[in-house]
């Protein structure tokens, strides 16, 4: 399925520059060279340019991964977008605060971040507005604490029922 | 625990009924439960609950070694092991910048391929159960467990093989190895007609399957569906030959996608059929690669010595017989994986099911299930 039309990083960002809004992503020596960030306000608009535009048209979403930056920075979302029609990838990054994290869901855009995004929150806490189903996915309903974050403190009972303490880390 | 049990009866319309299916259920292929809504023998609604099979797979791989995380790639998908190895030593090799030797290709490929019919010998003969076929599910088996063999005489494991290591294999081919498998293929070769016959032209299979759960395209990619599922749909998308990984631009094959010719397009007929033809396929490409095997060359030869990929990250993704198995990894320069992130081709299967089951009878809501071949293990991680 692949078309004459697949562009590669650098000119996707220029694409979208030009067409989404000038200087929205970051060009330059320390610019990344494979991911954009992008500011959670702008999120969902750009979702959807993203998704409707005729020349980038990323109709799939391959995943949605969360990620803890350490216990003193900020949590992450990583967004790995594909065009089925032109092969290319895109990789979108959103940075939260640990104390609100708060993003816009794009549930409704894409219909597969419906779980990615429940799994998102599942483990790392992080909160999707406007997703119409926000619930635990893999987790019992009553879990408490987010597991994948880096200072969650593992329980030592579960329903009264007392859990054994494993080795310590990694040796 | 209440709560998820709790069948939202209030709720319930006077004609509506809610029937619980699972989590021990044979058709589940696994511990999955549905909560089924249904007015009269009509489906209106699926939830399904998932994690009963959780293993917290994430989070182990923060705890251990980049080495001791194949062991648990294999129970994730335990049907389809080595296509598991071999995605995540995909990976972290182009995570590490490591070039693999000529042999080792080979022998991947050939033992994921064969590994891709053994899984889809699995996912026909339980479909066929699931709809009521018997016969056709000890035929396969009894095919399946030669691969099985030719396995156990790799590496010793009949399952959970941990047979793709990063950088390398685990063992090199056993002595007449190869003529077994060149054995194995003209046996099993012609055995694909007898499947056919069996079950695929059957006119009972056919009437129970022919445009029964519809994926339409649009849906089908909306939702991330991969692998046999999407290319029933009729799109014609295949890793191993839009996004080629390994050495599979080398062979020859062809991607099968469903034509709709019992039914609709997308229906579970064409799902099925799929994977019979990929059966085909993968076994041309066991025959090419066996061919061009090198027989010199040692495969613990790129094994690294330290597995410390640099700083980075990679999202790297390889088609198992299920889709599209994405890993994103994030290293840290450390000897353990700072963040490992699976994206399950099975899991975005399951997620359109509610989509693809309104609207049809209870009895048919087992047939897309198995269409749709998931694999708890997967699921849940």
């Amino acid at each position: 399925m692949a078309s004459a039309v697949e562009m590669h990083f650098k000119q996707l960002v220029e694409y979208i520059n030009e067409q989404f809004r000038k200087e929205f992503v970051q060009t330059g020596e320390e610019a990344p060279a494979d991911h954009i960030s992008v500011a959670t306000a702008d999120w969902k608009a750009f979702a959807e340019f993203l998704k409707n535009d005729e020349q980038l048209f990323f109709d799939a979403m391959m995943c949605i991964t969360g990620v803890d930056y350490g216990e003193e920075s900020d949590l992450g979302v990583i967004y790995n977008l594909h065009s089925m029609k032109h092969n290319h990838k895109l990789e979108v990054r959103i940075n939260l605060p640990r104390e609100k994290p708060v993003v816009p869901s794009v549930e409704q855009i894409w219909r597969i971040a419906d779980w990615f995004e429940r799994e998102t929150y599942d483990m790392y806490g992080i909160e999707f507005q406007g997703h119409r189903d926000l619930r635990r996915i893999l987790l019992p309903e009553d879990w408490e604490g987010f597991p994948l974050r880096k200072d969650y403190e593992f329980p030592t009972t579960y329903h009264g029922i007392e859990v054994p303490k494993m080795k310590e880390g990694w040796e | 625990m209440t709560d998820t049990l709790d069948l939202e009866l209030g709720s319930v319309q006077a004609e509506e009924m809610v029937l619980n299916m699972g989590p021990q259920h044979p058709s589940t292929h696994g511990v999955l439960r549905l909560k089924v809504r249904t007015d009269g023998e009509i489906v209106t609604h699926i939830t399904p609950y998932i994690g009963y099979l959780h293993r917290c797979f994430e989070k182990h791989c923060e705890n251990v070694t980049y080495e001791q995380v194949i062991p648990y790639t294999d129970r994730c998908d335990y049907i389809a092991s080595m296509n598991n190895n071999f995605g995540y030593a995909v990976a972290v090799e182009q995570l590490m910048d490591i070039k693999v030797p000529e042999k080792v290709e080979h022998i991947r490929v050939i033992v994921a391929e064969l590994n891709r019919i053994a899984s889809h010998l699995l996912a026909v003969g339980t479909f066929g159960l699931d709809v009521g076929a018997f016969t056709p599910f000890l035929y396969c088996f009894r095919d399946r467990e030669r691969i099985l063999d030719l396995f156990e005489m790799l590496c010793g494991a009949r399952l959970l093989y941990s047979y793709i290591w990063i950088g390398g294999l685990s063992h090199d081919l056993p002595v007449g190895w190869v003529e077994k498998t060149y054995e194995f293929l003209d046996y099993f070769e012609p055995q694909v007609e007898e499947y056919n016959n069996l079950l695929t032209f059957n006119k009972i299979f056919i009437e129970r399957t022919a445009d029964v759960g519809v994926l339409p395209r649009e849906v089908a990619i909306s939702y991330g569906v991969t692998g046999p599922n999407l290319r029933g749909s009729g799109v014609k998308w295949d890793l191993r030959k839009d996004d080629p990984y390994s050495i599979y631009d080398r062979f020859e094959f062809d991607i099968p996608i469903g034509t709709g010719v019992m039914g609709t397009v997308g229906d579970c007929w064409d799902r099925y059929y799929i994977r019979i033809r990929e059966i085909e396929e993968s076994a041309k490409i066991v025959r090419q690669a066996l061919e061009q095997l090198p027989r010199d060359g040692d495969v613990h030869e790129a094994l690294p010595k330290k597995i410390r990929p640099p700083k980075g990250h990679i999202y790297s993704r390889t088609e198992t017989p299920r889709g599209d198995l994405g890993y994103y990894i994030i290293s840290d320069g450390k000897p353990i994986p700072y963040r490992l992130k699976m994206r399950s081709p099975a899991f975005t299967a399951l997620s359109c099911i509610n989509e693809i089951s309104h609207g049809w009878m209870i009895s048919d809501v087992f047939a897309i299930l198995g269409s749709l071949d998931i694999v708890l293990g997967e699921i849940d991680r």
